[in-house]
C-alpha cells in the first residue's frame, strides 16, 4: 500500500500538471484562436486521445485468458452498442460496468 | 429561490419576466451532465476502497485532482507506486486536451482574481461541455461559477458516497475497473460522432497498438507522441497539396 506521503505528493503533482494545463492556454491559446493548425488540433486530438486511452486501458488484454477475454469483449459490445443506439454516457458506462462484473464474478471467476 | 439575480447590470436584461436566478440556471446548466458525474464518482470511490485505500482518499482525489478520466489512471498508478514523473506525464498527456478549452470557455465573463483561479481549476470536461454553446459567452460571472460548484460537487460527493458505500459492496465483486474502459470507449464515439474523421481514428488505433507491442510499460506516452506527430504530417501534407492546387 502507498505511504500517505507518496499519495500527497502524487495528488500535488497531478494537480499542477492539470491546473497548469487548464489555465495557462488563457495567456497563450487566444490569440491562437484564428490558427488553422489550432483548429486542426482541436477537433482531432479528442477521437485519437480517447481512444489510445480506451486501448490503453485494454493492454493486458490476451485472448489466452479466456477468463478475462469473454468478459471484456461481451461488456465492450454491450457498451458499444448501447452507445450508437442511446447515446447515454451514464446508461452506457453502467451497463457495460455490469456485465463485465457479472460475468468476471460469477461465470468466469 | 426566485429572487431576481444580484448583478443583472452586466449583461442586457431580459425582455419580459425576469430572468431565474443565477444559482437556479446553474442548476438547470449543470444537470444533464451532474446526471453522469455522480455516478461516475460512485464508480470511482468504489474502486477506492475496493484497492484498499481509506475512504477520504476517494474525497481527496476527486476535490483536487478533479479531472475525471485521469483519476481513474491515476489511482492504478499510485497503486503500483510509479515515480513522480511518470505521474506527471501521464497527467500531462491526459489532460492535454484541456489546453484546447481555453479557445471558448467564457473566462473572459469571470470577475475577481480568485473567482479566476478557481474557474480554470475547475474547467473540467463537463464544464466544457456545457459552456461550448454561443449562449454561454454571455452568462454571469455568478452562474459560471456556480455552474462549475455544482458539477464540482456531484463528482467529489458521488466519489465520496461510493468510497463509503463501496465497503458494503462484497470484495469478491471484481471487475467494476471496466468503467474506465467503457467511459473512454463511450467519449471516443461520442468524439468521433462530433468530428468523423476515420483516418485519425485509425491513427489512433494503429499508434496504440505500436506503443503496445513495442514498448509495453510506456504504451501511452509512445502512442500519444505519434500519434501527435503523425496529426502533425498529415495537417503539413494537407496543407502542401492545398498550396500546389492553388497555385
Amino acid at each position: 500500500m502507498p505511504e500517505p506521503g507518496y499519495l500527497i505528493t502524487a495528488v500535488g503533482t497531478a494537480v499542477a500538471v492539470t491546473w497548469a494545463l487548464r489555465a495557462l492556454p488563457f495567456a497563450m491559446l487566444v490569440p491562437l484562436r484564428s490558427n488553422p493548425l489550432t483548429g486542426y488540433l482541436k477537433t482531432s486530438m479528442p477521437v485519437g486521445v480517447m481512444v489510445v486511452l480506451a486501448l490503453y486501458t485494454l493492454r493486458d488484454f490476451t485472448p489466452r485468458v479466456p477468463d478475462r477475454a469473454w468478459p471484456t469483449a461481451a461488456a465492450l459490445a454491450v457498451t458499444v452498442g448501447l452507445h450508437v443506439w442511446r447515446r447515454n454516457v451514464t446508461l452506457s458506462v453502467a451497463a457495460g460496468t455490469a456485465v463485465y462484473a457479472v460475468l468476471a464474478s460469477t461465470a468466469f471467476a | 429561490m426566485s429572487a431576481p439575480p444580484v448583478e443583472s447590470a452586466g449583461y442586457p436584461p431580459a425582455a419580459q419576466a425576469p430572468p431565474p436566478s443565477a444559482p437556479l440556471q446553474a442548476l438547470r446548466d449543470s444537470g444533464a451532465v451532474g446526471l453522469g458525474a455522480f455516478p461516475m464518482g460512485i464508480a470511482f470511490g468504489v474502486l477506492v476502497v475496493h484497492s484498499g485505500l481509506r475512504w477520504w482518499w476517494a474525497s481527496v482525489f476527486s476535490s483536487l485532482i478533479y479531472a475525471g478520466s485521469l483519476e481513474f489512471l491515476f489511482l492504478g498508478l499510485v497503486l503500483a507506486t510509479v515515480p513522480l514523473a511518470q505521474v506527471a506525464l501521464t497527467a500531462f498527456l491526459v489532460n492535454f486536451r484541456h489546453v484546447f478549452y481555453a479557445l471558448s470557455f467564457p473566462l473572459h465573463q469571470i470577475k475577481g482574481r480568485a473567482a479566476r483561479a478557481y474557474s480554470t481549476f475547475a474547467l473540467s470536461d463537463e464544464v466544457y461541455a456545457v459552456t461550448a454553446n454561443e449562449a454561454a459567452q454571455s452568462y454571469s460571472s455568478r452562474r459560471i461559477l456556480l455552474l462549475q460548484g455544482f458539477i464540482h460537487l456531484y463528482w467529489a460527493g458521488g466519489a465520496t458516497a461510493g468510497a463509503l458505500l463501496g465497503s458494503i459492496v462484497p470484495a469478491r465483486v471484481t471487475g467494476l475497473d471496466f468503467a474506465v474502459t467503457a467511459l473512454f470507449t463511450v467519449l471516443a464515439i461520442d468524439a468521433f460522432r462530433a468530428h468523423r474523421d476515420l483516418p485519425v481514428l485509425v491513427l489512433a488505433v494503429i499508434c496504440a497498438l505500436i506503443g503496445r507491442v513495442a514498448l509495453p510499460g510506456e504504451m501511452l506516452p509512445v502512442a500519444f507522441l505519434m500519434f501527435t506527430a503523425g496529426l502533425l504530417i498529415r495537417y503539413a501534407l494537407a496543407r502542401r497539396r492545398r498550396r500546389s492546387t492553388d497555385a
